[in-house]
């Protein structure tokens, strides 16, 4: 059923609809004779408020406004997997055949090539009865990615015909399914999902594995989960986006969806070009074939800006429920609330703290309580990984989108502006940075990696508190004066920074490091401070043994000893015998 | 066809208000013409069907309710383009104001333009030498790049755009297809005259177009003049093939002009006063820079800020820098002590270098130097503020060379004079000689074959 009614007035993108009462909450309306698209975000007395994904620039009053009256919504079925969309789902790529390299407005383009054949193997028979979430069909959507067609939640019932195997579009009906009042509903390869409603599963499972990224500081102190919530906030330059970016290649998730939210656009074309060509170290497939990528950039309508974040858990969810582990990124969630906020100040809303509406928390809960570990409705495990990037205005941590955010994310990782200006990469605070889920996780991590995985991990943390303490007095005399117990203390500590915490992203060795290799470089670390310390208890100074250069020659290991080498810690363990070894047998000499 | 409409409702600050418009489309352009006759354009920024609201740019002194007539225009902001423009000088409006007559526009642009589809985008990936050590090594500019300089008030932020321009070296450009796109916002009529006199020195000026929105002139113009000099220079990069170095000053004027506007209409602020949509709009003008899949021309960047009171935390260098693509960002305390660019190292960045050096670019130990050279640097900040607490003669041995390399690289690395023009391999080679000045063992961040080739001193 259309609905129609005429724009009372205009104002950037929020758009007045006068003249009509049947529109209803979150409609999918086209705005004007070039059929804007837009939604309704708010239907009061007289007046609709629509707001507009494209630019308003041209629109007049008394211009048609039509709804079909159906809600604002994502398709969801195979293509996704490999597509670039904008922030309503809108393929980058078939806009640029119908625009050109810049984007025009009013364009009608499919989310999911219509065309296109997919080789479906069906995988129930006529008579079976099923229930919305149930997997009646597959097909390969990469190499990499098994699709299963999913009857819509909702729908249930018999089946009473089912296509054969073979090719088919994202629009051929491939069965249907007949419920008791014997009405049937046709399935096809894809169905629509409204933007703004959670799909839904059967249960919540509790957090029970890591979700590594191959980043140490975050893989061994500052852990993420799957099903999980991480932030990832820092004044501009601080490395959110390279963050964001290394765990969207090199994260054990079975699938990516990014989201480049009011960003920039280069960012997004890079993302592009590496990830076709940068192969998954497990897989051995291209990143690409486990990424979607969705482009609302900074210069792009702020509209579609709010919309971005929905429509990326939405493809996220979709695939949880085929049974697949989603890590969803989304660069920045700032931008997102500033669009909030700009649309909330053309409303005239009463704002709260820094003109940010009042609803901006509610929101971000929302959105964060959309990742989890479920059962999904037939059964399957998946989960969703949420990790937003916080973009405070001038690094200042207390504004409202950080601390909004901090209340309903697990993992913190505070990006500090100077360790940045340090070059100290990843630049995340060791000191200010937390993960809640290392206690849930650490059975996992003695299960599967090492049963001291936890012990030396709170080894390290100790040890680089210490150091904190202690440069607290150095920033005062000098480390000179400090006992020699406490020099190596901060020795320690500066082959952990160096050493272990700083990780190189454009280094073809430390770009991704497996966990192994990651407990290996704090176990050797460890290994190091435990000789040093026996050494120091025979009286000797601790200026001899950092001359052998000992301390010096783990920082590089990093580089050094690749994936394939781990057997090469031990020869480390030799070496940093032998030159306690030699030190203590030095001092003997002298003493006789 | 074309309505006129008589009278207006209010005026405020640039803003006026008409009742009863019929047929007018929001953020179109409308001629205002005064009681004296002459004519100013606006546009609509507001619309509903009882009220219409108009951003005049030139200002709304002198005009009056009653005799006011409106006419709207049906389009929004245009500006004629055609390679006439280069050698040419306009107002913010895009009006030639160099009386050399009117331009012979082969295409009228929308001067908002449309965003580039992130899929069209080529990655910029060519750096560009600008024979001054500190960027090239360290902050490298790459073509298509959009990167600032965050400066104060009465620091040579001025002259350092205009070495980068005369001794740039971009990849492909020749004096063909090279040109520079200079826009003035809110800035004194002697810093339009620098930069018209230094193009004249260095022989270019038949190749810039500039668009002058001076102090002195409207503030409502000071918001399209940026965008008229964009559309320009997508003009000439996209449709003409051209290299074209775009220089945006000053962006805090713009960003004023905005806030001015905005609170003029009411708008509720966000962070000191600026209307809440700042970041957007400041991105629909960085983002015009870059390359495109299928031109061969690109357009860089290189907008000029004065940060109110130095603080890089004030929202216009703030939202500037989330935006860009990194920042150079001047500092007075060098300045003071008569270092010339006073480039202050540590917060300046360039995020597309990490793309644009090394190996098959310029060298490949350029990473790994730069690398070092930051964290060498940044930790001759720590010892320095230690010796100012025990005394210089207290510092360890290692310390003592860390203040040594300190002052040799804001001597030999980061100086250079205004004409001083040198290649990335000697600005490379003077980067090996400060680290040389410590022990092997502090420079953690170089992998080791690449230490052992380039550390050593060179023989003879
Ligand atoms: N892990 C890292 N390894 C190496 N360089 C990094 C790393 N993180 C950040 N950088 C450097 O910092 C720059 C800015 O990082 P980016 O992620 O774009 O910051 P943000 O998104 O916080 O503004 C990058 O261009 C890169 O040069
Ligand atoms: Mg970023």
């Amino acid at each position: 059923m259309e609905v129609i009614g005429e724009i009372f007035s205009i104002n950037g993108p929020v758009v007045k609809v006068g003249k009509c009462e049947n529109f209803k909450m979150h409609d999918q309306v086209f705005v004007g004779d070039e059929q804007l698209i837009g939604e309704v975000i708010g239907v009061d007395g007289d007046n609709t408020i629509v707001q507009v994904y494209e630019s308003t620039t041209g629109l007049k009053t008394g211009d048609r406004v039509v709804s079909f009256q159906s809600p604002m919504s994502v398709t969801l079925g195979p293509g996704i997997i490999g597509g670039i969309f904008d922030g309503i789902q809108r393929p980058l790529k078939s806009i640029e055949d119908k625009s050109g390299p810049f984007i025009s407005r009013g364009l009608s383009v499919d989310p999911l090539d219509k065309s296109k054949k997919w080789k479906v193997k069906m995988l129930v028979s006529k008579g079976d009865v099923v229930s919305g979430g149930a997997v009646i069909a597959q097909t390969p959507e990469t190499p990499q990615i098994m699709h299963k067609v999913i009857v819509p939640p909702g729908i249930g019932g018999r089946i009473d015909y089912i296509a054969p195997d073979g090719e088919y579009t994202v629009s051929d009906v491939i069965a249907e399914i007949a419920d008791e009042q014997g009405n049937k509903t046709q399935i096809k390869l894809s169905h629509r999902w409204p933007i703004r409603v959670p799909r839904p599963y059967k249960n919540r499972i509790g957090i029970r594995e890591p979700l590594l990224t191959g980043q140490r500081i975050i893989d061994t102190l500052f852990p993420f989960a799957k099903g999980g919530t991480a932030a990832v906030p820092g004044g501009f330059g601080t490395g959110k986006t390279m963050t964001q970016h290394q765990i969207a290649k090199w994260s054990d998730a079975d699938i990516i969806i990014y989201i480049g939210c009011g960003e920039r656009g280069n960012e997004m074309t890079q993302v592009l070009e590496e990830f076709t060509s940068l192969t998954d170290p497990k897989s051995g497939a291209l990143l690409m074939d486990r990424t979607a990528l969705i482009a609302n950039t900074s210069n792009m309508p702020v509209a579609a800006r709010e919309a971005s974040i929905y429509t990326g858990i939405t493809l996220a969810e979709y695939y949880r429920d085929m049974g697949y582990h989603v890590a969803i990124m989304a660069d920045s969630t700032s931008r997102w609330a500033e669009a909030l906020r700009e649309i909330s100040g053309r409303l005239e809303e009463m704002p709260a703290e820094e003109g940010f509406p009042a609803y901006l928390s509610s929101r971000l809960a929302a959105f964060y309580e959309r990742a989890g570990y479920i059962e999904s409705l037939s059964g399957n495990e998946g989960s969703i990984t949420i990790i937003g990037a916080v973009s405070p205005q001038g690094g200042d941590f207390s504004e409202p989108v950080t601390q909004n955010t901090k209340r309903f994310v697990r993992s913190f990782l505070a990006l500090d502006r100077q360790l940045a200006y340090a070059r100290h990469y990843p630049a995340i605070n060791w000191l200010s940075s937390y993960s809640e889920y290392a206690g849930l996780l650490s059975g996992w991590y003695e299960e599967n990696v090492d049963d001291r995985f936890m012990l030396n991990r709170k080894r390290i943390i100790a040890l680089l508190q210490e150091e904190a303490s202690l440069n607290e007095i150095v920033k005062l005399i000098g480390s000179d004066v400090l006992p020699d117990d406490q020099k190596l203390v901060l020795e320690t500590a500066r082959v952990i920074r160096v050493g272990f915490l700083q990780q190189n992203a454009f280094h073809p060795i430390d770009t991704f490091v497996p966990i192994k290799k990651q407990f290996l470089m704090m176990d050797i670390i460890l290994y190091l401070h435990d000789k040093s310390k026996d050494v120091l208890q025979r009286g000797i100074p601790i200026s001899q043994l950092i001359e052998t250069g000992i301390f010096d020659s783990i920082i590089p290991i990093k580089y050094q000893i690749n994936s394939e080498q781990l057997d090469k810690f031990d020869l480390l363990r030799n070496k940093i015998d032998e030159a306690c070894k030699k030190v203590i047998e030095n001092n003997e000499v002298v003493k006789r | 066809m074309k309505m006129e409409y008589m009278g207006l409702k209010s005026i405020s600050g640039s803003l006026v208000i008409l009742q009863g418009i019929k047929e007018a489309s929001f953020e179109e352009i409308v001629e205002i013409k005064t009681d004296e006759g002459d004519v100013r354009i606006g546009k609509i920024i507001e619309l509903a069907k009882d009220y219409t609201v108009v951003q005049v740019y030139e200002g709304t002194h002198g005009l009056s309710l009653k005799n006011t007539v409106t006419r709207p225009s049906g389009k929004p902001m245009e500006f004629g383009v055609s390679r006439e423009i280069l050698g040419r000088v306009f107002d913010g409006a895009g009006r030639p104001i160099d009386g050399l007559g009117a331009i012979f526009a082969e295409e009228y642009l929308d001067v908002n333009g449309k965003p580039i589809n992130p899929v069209s985008r080529r990655y910029p990936r060519d750096y560009i030498q600008t024979g001054i050590s500190s960027i090239d090594a360290l902050i490298t500019l790459i073509r298509g790049q959009k990167l600032p300089i965050f400066s104060g008030n009465g620091l040579p932020h001025d002259e350092l755009a205009i070495q980068i321009a005369s001794q740039a070296k971009i990849q492909d450009a020749d004096s063909e297809n090279f040109a520079i796109v200079f826009c003035a916002m809110g800035v004194s009529k002697d810093v339009a005259d620098f930069f018209r006199k230094s193009f004249e020195e260095s022989g270019v000026l038949g190749r810039v177009a500039m668009f002058l929105n001076l102090s002195s002139d409207p503030v409502g113009e000071r918001i399209v003049a940026p965008r008229c000099a964009l559309t320009a220079a997508e003009y000439l990069a996209f449709e003409q093939n051209m290299h074209i170095l775009v220089i945006l000053t000053d962006m805090t004027s713009y960003a004023e002009a905005l806030r001015e506007i905005s609170s003029s209409q009411n708008e509720i602020p966000s962070r000191k006063g600026y209307p809440g949509y700042l970041y957007s709009d400041l991105a629909s003008l960085y983002e015009r820079a870059g390359m495109l899949h299928g031109r061969e021309g690109s357009i860089t960047q290189i907008p000029i800020l004065t940060m109110p009171n130095d603080d890089i935390t004030h929202p216009i260098p703030d939202l500037t820098g989330y935006i860009t693509e990194g920042q150079i960002v001047l500092e007075r305390s060098l300045y003071q002590r008569g270092i010339y660019p006073p480039i202050s190292i540590l917060p300046s960045l360039s995020r597309l270098m990490k793309d644009g050096i090394g190996e098959g670019y310029t060298r490949e130990d350029h990473p790994d130097l730069a690398n070092q050279l930051f964290a060498a640097y940044s930790n001759v900040q720590d010892v320095r503020s230690l010796a100012s607490v025990i005394g210089e003669d207290e510092l360890s041995e290692t310390d003592k060379k860390y203040m040594r390399f300190g002052e040799q690289f804001e001597k030999e690395f980061i100086t250079q004079s205004f004409d001083e023009n040198r290649d990335i391999s000697q600005t490379l080679e003077t980067g090996w000689n400060l680290l040389r000045i410590l022990p092997r063992s502090e420079l953690t961040r170089i992998d080791t074959k690449i230490l052992e080739k380039y550390y050593p001193r060179d023989e003879g």
